[in-house]
């Protein structure tokens, strides 16, 4: 589903290198996680697949279902099948959540040359999706991600997970800021979207998340490189002992 | 004290080219009042401090520039409303196209009709407001407009009016230049909606006197219209008494030079007044909104929201004063003026103003001017919106807080379609 090549990418305003030769393979309906230090460039791996401004990719290949992602605008990208759970989840004033969420789909729908949904029927689904998230009628009223709380911004991300149907979820660090309730919304919300043409890659620093998401493979960013990789029990060894050891073991 | 030799000539030269249209001595009376009042202040110049953002140059002159046309609007603003229009081309009344106005509680009458006639309630008003206005800022447009309008319309309400009343201005000549009158009246208890549509003329120089009795309540609404050549000077001078609402909402799109002034008088305790304007600009548009809002009464609330949208060379002016006198005091008066510059060509020029002389008020005002915020333009996209479509959802959402002062959903959802089609005309 989703393959990185020796991935290199600085940043586009100054001569820092940030990723330093990533190398992934997530297959259709894998959950793949990724944990590694603070500033070791997992946000920015989300963010350059997702195609965000700022980055400048000097070396290397992503593609979605063999589609050439780094080409794409973000919004190709996404009717491509590409969702993004964001760290910090940005705050619209002024645009309703709701009128927010029938655009985006309704905008990928066109572009993959689907029927758009009727009003009626978009409230009916989402009415449906946002109760398991417990998400109530207030919030999705109110605008995007304005005054929620943290938890609620990552529930939010959730529920446009779960409207758009994206075949290859990329969920950074959604676990933070969750309290033990809100992570097993949350994980609830994830396992329901598992299915056999659907991948993850859950980025996280926690074993608790992966308790509920159960992961195929554990990957250890650390520098700018995928430096580990394997199974669930390499979260537990995290979870444990920390990275020093994986990152001395591999240095 | 005299003008400068250069301001009198070319005041001078101005008010002989104008004609004094004729009327009942009452009218006569107060059209010569205007223009002596017009004379000793003289044609607007850089140097007067509340031109010093927009230049008057097209409007001071004799004759306006030519302004071509615009294919019209498709449909013409309000025309889902059920509602009475009354339609003037390049300023003149024409009845045909009009309506029947025969409407309960609503008197009705043209301007040339009522100025020959004794008109009481329009003889007590006509001029009255405007002359109120010109203290302390003078408007020398609009003593322009009292001595010399051609037309207009003068209107009462004695109670709720069941539909709105439409002004529907046609610009259908390349150099028509107008001056419209209008006097209205909310008496005691009475509620009246006011629609004004169109481009007008070439050169416009509108002028509306609205006196709120106690208890009574105006609504308004404008779209200026499409034409992008068209220039216009346009003042609203309200008189609000006790416990009365007064909502005035304005939508500009277009337009080479627009200047509209809003003179309101809080003379009545717990009256309420918002105004509010939304303007989108693209290249040759000059938009200046020029406010003043006056407590003098007890428990008052005020709102002034004004936002601008501006690209390609654009500029937006805002000039906007809360003056609470001495005794009104609870009073409650907001101010906000914002602009969101698409491009770096763009330009706000801002002055914001307070004068209190009461001590138990709230009071506050701000002017902000941005840019589209890219991590919200980010995030739209990255689910799926294009890049011009995120940047329309995040202009509408700056918007949002002017045309939340529409009360009528309907009215609000007809300005907001014409804001969506004018972004999409004027991507890129
Ligand atoms: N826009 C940016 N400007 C400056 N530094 C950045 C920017 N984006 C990322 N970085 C830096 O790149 C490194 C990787 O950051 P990030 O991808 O956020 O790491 P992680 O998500 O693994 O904590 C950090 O040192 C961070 O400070
Ligand atoms: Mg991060």
């Amino acid at each position: 589903m989703l393959n990185i090549k020796d991935l290199h990418v600085k940043l586009e305003e100054e001569d820092k290198v940030i990723l330093k030769g990533v190398d992934l393979d997530v297959p259709a309906g894998a959950v793949h996680a990724i944990m590694g230090p603070n500033g070791s460039g997992k946000s920015t791996l989300s963010y350059v697949l997702s195609g965000r401004d700022g980055y400048e990719v000097t070396a290397g290949a992503a593609t979605l279902d063999g589609a050439d992602l780094l080409v794409l605008d973000p919004e190709e990208r996404a009717s491509a099948g590409l969702f993004l759970a964001f760290q910090y989840p940005v705050e619209i004033p002024g645009v309703g959540n709701m009128t927010f969420l029938r655009t985006a789909l309704n905008a990928q729908k066109k572009a993959r040359g689907e029927d758009e949904v009727s009003a009626g029927d978009f409230l009916k689904l989402i009415r449906e999706k946002a109760k398991s998230l417990k998400i109530d009628a207030d919030m999705l009223k109110r605008p995007v991600n304005v005054g929620f709380s943290g938890g609620e911004k990552k529930r939010n991300e959730i529920l446009q997970m779960a409207m758009l149907e994206p075949k290859m979820c990329i969920l950074d660090e959604t676990d933070s800021g969750l309290d033990v309730d809100a992570m097993r919304l949350v994980s609830e919300g994830v396992n329901a979207l598992r299915d056999a043409g659907r991948s993850f890659l859950v980025i996280t620093h926690y074993q608790r998340l992966l308790d509920h998401i159960k992961p195929d493979v554990v990957h250890i960013m650390a520098n700018g490189r995928i430096v580990k990789t394997g199974g669930p029990e390499l979260a537990l060894e995290v979870e444990n002992n920390g990275y020093a050891d994986i990152l001395e073991e591999v240095a | 004290m005299g003008l400068p030799a250069d301001k009198s000539d070319a005041t001078a030269d101005r008010l002989a080219a104008l004609t004094m249209p004729d009327g009942a001595s009452w009218a006569r009376i107060a059209r010569e009042a205007a223009s002596t009042r017009f004379q000793a202040m003289g044609l607007p110049g850089r140097r007067d401090e509340y031109w010093r953002f927009t230049q008057p140059d097209t409007l001071n002159a004799i004759q306006p520039p030519e302004a071509a046309l615009y294919p019209p609007e498709d449909p013409p603003a309000f025309s889902a409303l059920d509602r009475l229009s009354v339609v003037f081309r390049d300023g003149i009344f024409d009845p045909e196209a009009s309506d029947d106005l025969a409407l309960e509680g609503l008197e009705i009458e043209r301007l040339s009709t009522a100025t020959q006639a004794d008109f009481h309630w329009a003889k007590d008003l006509y001029g009255v407001l405007e002359t109120r206005g010109q203290d302390p800022v003078e408007r020398p447009f609009a003593a322009l407009n009292t001595a010399f309008a051609t037309d207009g319309v003068v209107l009462r309400a004695t109670k709720k009016i069941l539909k709105p009343i439409h002004f529907r201005y046609l610009h259908e000549k390349t150099d028509s230049d107008a001056i419209l009158h209008f006097v209205v009246r909310v008496e005691e208890g009475a509620e009246l909606t006011l629609l004004e549509g169109g481009p007008a003329a070439a050169r416009f120089n509108k002028c509306m006197e609205i006196d709120v009795a106690d208890r009574g309540s105006f609504h308004h609404i404008r779209a200026q219209g499409r034409d992008h050549e068209r220039r216009a000077v346009t003042h609203l001078f309200a008189r609000l008494g006790e416990e009365s609402t007064f909502k005035s909402f304005t939508l500009t799109a277009n337009g080479r030079l627009t200047r509209n002034e809003a003179v309101i008088e809080l003379t009545g305790d717990n009256a309420t007044a918002h105004i509010a304007g939304a303007a989108v600009g693209d290249g040759d548009f000059h938009h200046d909104d020029t406010v003043f809002v006056t407590h003098d009464a007890v428990n008052c609330e005020s709102r002034q929201v004004f936002k601008k949208v501006l690209k390609n060379g654009a500029v937006g002016a805002f000039q906007g004063k809360i003056l609470v006198k001495e005794g009104a005091q609870k009073t409650d008066g907001y101010q906000i003026s914002q602009s969101l510059l698409l491009d770096e060509d763009a330009q706000f020029l801002a002055k914001p103003e307070l004068e209190i002389y009461a001590d138990d008020v709230i009071c506050s005002h701000g002017s902000t001017t941005g840019a589209i915020d890219e991590e919200a333009l980010f995030y739209l996209r990255s689910r799926g919106v294009s890049a011009s479509e995120a940047q329309d959802l995040l202009v509408l959402a700056f918007l949002a807080e002017a045309i939340e002062e529409i009360e009528s959903e309907e009215i609000a959802d007809d300005i907001l379609t014409r804001l969506e089609s004018w972004l999409v005309r004027h991507r890129g």
